[in-house]
């Protein structure tokens, strides 16, 4: 298709526009978080810093527990994903491979499950794992991060399933390999992938969690990283900026990084997802 | 040990429909049973329950620390509800934030999308870039659009200050501009998501159509209404309704950056049951306010999929 030259600059100068708005509040950030107090006090602000500086991090890590923080998210994030996965990969397999009553209830609860505001559940949640005495412990948030990502894990597994051509397993089965067989040396291998993906994807939703965090999770020691975040922010709504925002900094890179491996795969998750349903 | 009628094809003696993901017969379906169970019952007994007994709660005097027990108190806290001012003002502080965040992200979505379809030379950078959002935990949008608002060291008074369009302003405490600030947030935030689901949606609309419409001379407006939107429709509606449901339920995002502040401008209904729950221990009146936000979702998604499938009649 043939576009005019006015046409195409046009739409550089709004992609362009596009770029600037998404890219520019996380290139504040970084640049506030290198800046000596100083400079954060003068009154014109530059983009790049005069002179860089590694001080912010350092009282960051002085000021609020941030390692112990990471290491409650990080445990917290990679358990709940490989739950999720285990948990959640044989049932999107029957539900792109069956259609019983089971797998079409699952599948629907997927969608109303979203309709629901967080707070009719977090109280019965709260007295539920009170009673379970789970309150105020990591293993507690881990069973309520796994039920929280199961409907986007359900979805895109289910997706990848369905991308894995039946006949492949039909054909397995009429050589005489038995359903298990079929399952570790036909269909898992194709699957890996997306079983991965769909991993990170999990790991990542944990790691960025809030509410339940602060609703559960009372002791300092065992507090995730966004909640300890918010502590930089003071009551009065004042916050040290150098420190606030290298601490923020460190905290999006594990998400920046994984959400870079699989970005391909997200995008193409969703499409699955969403052209056969 | 699989019995033989398991692996054998249905094959020559069933020459029904094309079809190769037709139900099986019943003796496979046992095994299915028996697989979604370890999803189901974390489901039921964290998902599903506890949103029945939610329900449930909304009519007892459900307290926090409270040691004598519960009573049924029948509807007396939508009674309460009704008469409360702070709450239904918190109601449309929602409504309009959800609103006010939902539109403009779809038409941006919309937007970039479309342009991310063309052949153009920065795609792949620009692709990479409209995720980054998606990424960032809440918190760390919050903290950082709180340091571009920032009166004295952040980006926007700086800028206003570059152009020679004054001084700028605390933004995020006044009363007049907090809402739209956060607003502006709420559409950087959830950008990413949108553009991904139409972009999908883009990639299924029918190129030879596109072209035969260009050959014939149709505008770029005309072919986006008569071929592009047709086939964008069903995944525009479907973005459209999660994004309103997600945007009035969002917590997070304004939890960081005003708390609900200045003078409850931004108290999202999130915020106000948040609140009535874990700081006054208020347990079944914020489940009763749940129980609101709910009905109020779900006459929005009834009306939402009345005109969809009015839409599907005339299609």
């Amino acid at each position: 298709m043939r576009t005019s030259a006015a046409a195409r600059a046009g739409q550089y100068a709004a992609l362009l526009a596009y770029l600037v708005f998404l890219a520019f509040p996380f290139l504040w950030l970084v640049s506030t978080a290198f800046k000596p107090p100083a400079e954060l006090a003068a009154l014109h602000p530059t983009w790049i810093p005069r002179d860089p500086t590694l001080a912010n991090f350092r009282q960051a890590f002085g000021e609020q527990p941030l390692l112990r923080a990471a290491l409650n998210s990080l445990l917290a994030a990679l358990a709940a994903a490989v739950v999720a996965v285990v948990v959640a990969t044989p049932t999107a397999y029957v539900t792109a491979r069956h259609r019983t009553a089971l797998a079409k209830a699952a599948a629907g609860w997927v969608v109303v499950s979203q309709a629901f505001p967080f707070v009719l559940l977090i109280v019965p949640l709260f007295l539920v794992l009170k009673n379970l005495r789970l309150i105020d412990s990591l293993p507690g948030l881990v069973l309520v991060y796994v039920v929280w990502t199961l409907p986007f894990a359900l979805w895109m597994l289910t997706g990848y399933v369905r991308a894995v051509p039946a006949e492949l397993e039909e054909a397995a089965a009429v050589d005489g390999a038995g359903r298990l067989r079929i399952l570790l040396s036909v269909t898992g291998p194709l699957l890996a992938p997306g079983i991965v993906a769909t991993a990170l994807f999990a790991f990542v939703t944990a790691w960025n969690e809030f509410f339940f965090a602060l609703v559960l999770l009372k002791s300092p020691e065992k507090q995730t990283l966004p909640v300890i975040l918010t502590h930089f922010i003071g009551a009065e709504g004042v916050a040290d900026l150098g420190p606030l925002a290298a601490a923020a900094f460190l905290a999006t890179l594990p998400s920046l990084v994984v959400f870079a491996i699989i970005q391909r795969r997200i995008t193409g998750g969703m499409l699955a997802g969403a052209v056969k349903s | 040990m699989t019995p033989v009628t398991e692996a054998r094809r249905p094959g020559p003696r069933a020459p029904r429909a094309p079809g190769p993901k037709r139900a099986r017969g019943r003796a496979v379906d046992h095994g299915p049973w028996f697989l979604v169970l370890p999803a189901l019952i974390p489901i039921l007994v964290l998902s599903v329950g506890p949103l029945l007994h939610g329900i449930l709660l909304a009519f007892t005097d459900a307290q926090s620390g409270r040691t004598e027990p519960t009573r049924w108190i029948g509807t007396l806290n939508f009674r309460d509800l009704l008469q409360d001012t702070l709450f239904w003002e918190s109601f449309r502080i929602g409504l309009v934030w959800a609103v006010g965040v939902t539109v403009p992200q779809f038409l941006l979505a919309l937007g970039l999308a479309l342009l991310l379809d063309r052949d153009l030379r920065l795609r792949p950078l620009a692709r990479a870039l409209a995720i980054v959002p998606w990424a960032m935990p809440e918190v760390v949008v919050g903290i950082m659009w709180r340091i571009v608002y920032n009166p004295d060291a952040g980006l926007l008074n700086e800028t206003l200050r570059d152009l020679g369009l004054g001084d700028g302003r605390d933004w995020l405490s006044g009363l007049a501009t907090a809402l739209p600030a956060v607003i502006v947030v709420g559409v950087w935030a959830g950008m990413p998501q949108t553009t991904v689901a139409l972009l999908a949606g883009l990639q299924n609309t029918p190129r030879e159509l596109h072209e035969a419409a260009a050959v014939d001379g149709a505008g770029a407006w005309r072919r986006f209404r008569t071929v592009t939107w047709p086939a964008l429709r069903p995944v525009a509606l479907a973005i459209t309704a999660l994004n309103l449901i997600w945007n009035f339920n969002s917590f997070a995002l304004v939890y960081v950056l005003t708390n609900g502040g200045p003078g409850g401008r931004t108290r999202l209904p999130m915020l106000f049951a948040y609140e009535e729950a874990f700081r006054y221990g208020q347990f079944g009146y914020a489940a009763a306010m749940g129980c609101v936000m709910v009905a109020a979702i779900s006459v929005a998604l009834a009306v939402f999929l009345a005109g969809r499938l009015r839409a599907g009649d005339t299609a």
